[in-house]
């Protein structure tokens, strides 16, 4: 783990807490993603406008990094087709169930001290590093 | 202004996740495979963003109201329930085995890469799935409203 790589997470974090910090300053809304996406997919009246903003600004951002930095995207997927459908199936029905994912629940929800969040980002990041065990060490060589 | 604003930050987050290398499987799979080749360079991103949130959530919510008018619009509920555990648990099992999470997949749409694709379309599906499990019908408990 090169010290550059630190040093580039913490920025990369930064940005990530400040984009959360200015949502909520500037907007008063919490930048959590599944709960922006889910609400695009069931719009509601008031929070449609900001939100479409918001996700044409991270596809714009993902632009961004198409051009400037292509390495920031993968070249091959470490993980099959069908184990990305479920795993995307599972991100889906759990973000929702739960109402939040790592920005809503880790990084908004811990900003705010909220025990809830605390929780859940606990337990995703024990489920997800349970699933890796179970698929690198144990079923890989199983998996097409 | 107000989408102006929200887009600014859309932009902003996408850059935090591309530099921050969220948006690299196999980087958030090294960072979850903790029995493993553990790479905990991930940790110092949420770790960066949360130092952040820290001092940036409490000082804007002493606020009465957003700098542009709008009321804060957050999570009301606060108890540590069964949906709040079974589905952070579901979310964690998917995260690991696909190495996204929300955020990084819609960025990386940009790509048009069908695993891509194919992620965000099961993700929104589940999003459906998951709204019909939680549907007021469904349980005891009114459907929670919360971060998101």
């Amino acid at each position: 783990m090169p010290s550059s790589s630190i040093a580039l997470a913490l920025v990369g974090g930064a940005l990530i807490g400040g984009a959360a910090s200015g949502l909520l300053l500037f907007n008063g809304r919490i930048a959590g993603i599944s709960g922006i996406f889910g609400g695009l997919l069931v719009p509601e009246r008031e929070e449609t406008a900001w939100r479409v903003a918001f996700v044409l600004g991270l596809l714009a951002g993902g632009g961004v990094l198409l051009v400037a930095d292509p390495a920031a995207f993968p070249a091959h997927q470490p993980r099959a087709l069908a184990v990305l459908a479920a795993g995307g199936l599972l991100v889906g029905v759990g973000t929702k169930i739960s109402n939040g994912c790592t920005s809503g629940h880790g990084v908004c929800g811990l900003s705010r001290r909220s025990p809830r969040s605390l929780a859940a980002t606990l337990t995703f990041m024990t489920t997800g590093a349970l699933t890796v065990y179970v698929v690198n060490h144990i079923v890989q060589g199983y998996l097409p | 202004m107000k989408l102006i604003t929200a887009f600014v930050f859309g932009v902003t987050f996408a850059l935090g996740l591309g530099l921050g290398g969220m948006t690299q499987p196999a980087k958030i799979i090294a960072f979850l495979d903790v029995g493993g080749a553990w790479d905990p360079t991930l940790a110092f991103v949420m770790g960066g963003a949360v130092l952040v949130g820290a001092v940036t959530f409490p000082w804007a919510l002493r606020r009465r109201k957003a700098l542009l008018g709008d009321n804060f619009v957050l999570p009301t509920a606060s108890a540590i329930d069964a949906p709040l555990l079974i589905g952070a648990g579901i979310f964690g099992v998917g995260w690991g085995l696909s190495g996204y999470c929300p955020g990084p997949a819609l960025v990386s749409l940009v790509t048009l890469s069908p695993p891509i694709l194919t992620f965000v379309a099961f993700m929104a599906a589940g999003q459906y799935l998951g709204r019909w499990l939680v549907r007021p019908s469904a349980a005891q408990e009114p459907i929670l409203s919360d971060a998101g």
